[in-house]
């Protein structure tokens, strides 16, 4: 019977105490792991899809709404632009950019987006294909591989996609072609994974076809190879924006972002800048749950201490008895200094399995409105200064206790009967 | 063996209590009798270490226990000195047999479950090593504490009013085991009541 077993078993012999305070080192500690993990993997998803992107021309409306919708796709377009208005920042002799991906967004598959693109979208986001090929024509898709797991698409299978964003069976274009699947995405961990792609001329596609069919006429699409015609030279059509990345980050570079918004109907936003002011919002309401997750591990804490001191009281004859048997008054003050750090421990281990539970559940629900696979079975580095924590909180509830506790005056107790 | 010499100690604030000498070879039984308040308790805990007398000497198997510093005091009443009190008392959250267990691990003792099973047996206890201690009545708890005084063959047992609780017929079973413990492992056995029913079992007898 060791001190250590022997503090188990009296924290084993009083379940009820022990439950209120595992219970409330549980829900403390849980919530911080929880706020971490969340914390940990949002950031890495903005982090993973910035991929390096320096400006994104929209619609004039929120800069952030544009970074969103064009980057995460988590937030409605802000509008249309004309390819003539774009045009030039399409072409590729422009002298500051390297790389400028067209996206065209408002129709979905089953609440998965559709956006018409180029394949240098891949090479943006590093993505490979698993299976299958790019697109060649329109109405071809290349299939993210958490849509493809989850819808279960393969290549050939074939679907018609709906306008909005959100699974509506009224808003299915039931007249327009279908897409039919070319290729799967491996996964990338990037916002590819949940987007299903093609060629834009398809996204016109669907739409010219409703707006034909509205005017009485028959237009028949084939699967015809896409047409050797630069983006740029469809200037009657619109986009919804476009992708930069700059040659080099100069003094031009960064001009164009105020001429764009000075000058034209459209307007530039810088990711960084809008995805920090994201962080600024967001970290208010990150801090109040942090400090609301604070006052419960300290209140646990408390209830460590309270449920060790009053156990002094009821105790103070097995504490002399002790005593009586051999053991040092600095024996009694580990016995108590462990109990409280078990307590702190198994509330920790509980809370440990609770924030990974609820974000292996939360992360099955959020993955529909972040656009992003989250998992509950990660570990961060942060959860390790939480045990570091939690042992100090426990070691200072029982602290008081546990000298009291070698301060028991033995004679006087035990002749008390 | 167990000896003392002008033994005095004094509560806060109150009469100086001068003690007898004692002088108990080993393996020696007998009585310290007294009317309640006369320091019995006093002197038990003085001759297991529990309080420092606040002058004279408490000798135990040859060792000066009032000059002992504390920690070494601990460690020696755990092994030396086994002590049965007037209500049992134990850890609650452990069974029976671990009590005793504990007794020994305490006094920096290999457990030994073998000895606490054959320490039982002679109890006639065996069958309660798992239960809790709470599941005993007063007679088996006072023999369980008498098996905790003696499990790690302790020179002096030291008994305050062990039957002070206790009906007849259990109170004359617990003298009697406690002397035939007491003489199995050869141990100094002191027993400090107030209690007459004892009077004609011991030869030695003390009055304070």
């Amino acid at each position: 019977m060791s001190l250590l077993g022997l503090s188990l078993r009296n924290i084993l012999h009083k379940p009820l105490r022990t439950a209120l305070s595992l219970i409330l080192f549980a829900l403390g500690t849980g919530l911080i792991a929880l706020l971490f993990l969340l914390n940990s993997q949002l950031q890495d998803k903005f982090d993973k899809n910035l991929a390096s992107i320096d400006l994104v021309i929209g619609a004039k409306g929120s800069p952030l709404q544009l970074i969103l919708n064009s980057m995460y796709h988590i937030d409605a377009p802000t509008g249309n632009i004309p390819i003539s208005e774009a045009k030039a920042f399409l072409r590729p002799e422009h002298p500051l950019i390297e790389t400028a991906i067209p996206l065209s967004i408002g129709d979905s598959y089953r609440a998965y987006r559709i956006v018409g693109t180029t394949p240098e979208i891949l090479d943006l986001y590093e993505a490979r294909l698993e299976s299958g090929k790019i697109w060649k024509s329109p109405m071809e898709v290349v299939v993210g591989a958490s849509v493809a797991a989850d819808l279960g698409l393969q290549k050939g299978d074939e679907f018609l996609s709906s306008h909005g964003l959100i699974e509506d069976d009224d808003l299915v274009h039931d007249d327009a072609p279908r897409f039919a699947v070319t290729g799967i995405l491996a996964p990338s961990g990037t916002v590819l994974d949940q987007l299903i792609l093609t060629a834009s001329q398809s996204v016109w596609t669907v739409h010219d076809h409703q707006e034909n069919e509205e005017e009485g006429h028959e237009h028949e699409h084939g699967t015809e190879a896409l047409p050797d015609k630069p983006l740029y030279e469809y200037t009657d059509q619109s986009i919804t924006s476009i992708l930069i990345r700059f040659k080099g980050r100069n003094f031009q570079a960064l001009n164009m972002q105020r001429n764009i918004n000075e000058n034209t109907n459209m307007q530039a936003a810088t990711p960084a800048i809008e995805i920090n002011r994201l962080y600024a919002m967001m970290g208010v309401g990150a801090d109040a749950l942090r400090t609301l997750a604070m006052v419960i591990v300290l209140v646990s804490g408390l209830s460590i201490f309270i449920s060790l001191y009053a156990s002094l009281k009821d105790r103070k004859y097995e504490l002399s008895l002790m005593r009586v048997m051999g053991a040092s008054p600095g024996r009694l003050i580990q016995l108590i200094l462990l109990e409280g750090i078990i307590l702190a421990v198994l509330g920790y281990l509980i809370g440990t399995a609770l924030s990974h539970g609820s974000m292996e559940l939360l992360g099955a629900r959020m993955e529909d409105s972040y656009r992003y696979t989250f998992t509950g079975l990660t570990f961060v580095k942060e959860e390790a200064w939480l045990l570091l924590g939690a042992l100090a909180i426990g070691f200072i509830a029982a602290i008081i206790p546990a000298i009291q506790a070698g301060q028991t005056d033995i004679s006087t107790t035990l002749s008390e009967g | 063996m167990l000896e003392t010499k002008n033994l005095q100690y004094a509560y806060p604030e109150q009469q100086m209590l001068t003690f007898p000498d004692l002088n108990f070879p080993k393996g020696q039984h007998g009585l310290i009798i007294g009317q309640s308040g006369c320091g019995k308790t006093t002197l038990l805990h003085l001759l297991g270490g529990l309080l420092t007398p606040k002058s004279g000497e408490v000798m135990v198997n040859g060792v000066n226990i009032s000059k002992l510093p504390a920690s070494r005091l601990d460690q020696f009443r755990g092994r030396n000195i086994g002590i049965i009190f007037q209500r049992p008392h134990f850890i609650d959250s452990l069974s029976v047999g671990e009590n005793l267990i504990l007794a020994q691990h305490l006094a920096g003792l290999k457990p030994d479950w073998d000895r606490v099973a054959e320490l039982l047996e002679r109890l006639n206890l065996v069958h309660k090593i798992k239960s809790g201690t709470d599941r005993l009545s007063l007679g088996e708890q006072q023999r369980v504490a008498i098996a905790r005084a003696i499990i790690n063959h302790p020179s002096v047992i030291l008994a305050d009013e062990p039957t002070s609780s206790l009906d007849d017929s259990n109170a004359l079973d617990v003298i009697q085991l406690l002397e035939e413990q007491a003489s199995s492992v050869e141990a100094t056995l002191v027993v400090v009541t107030h209690d007459t029913r004892l009077k004609n079992k011991f030869s030695l007898q003390i009055q304070l």
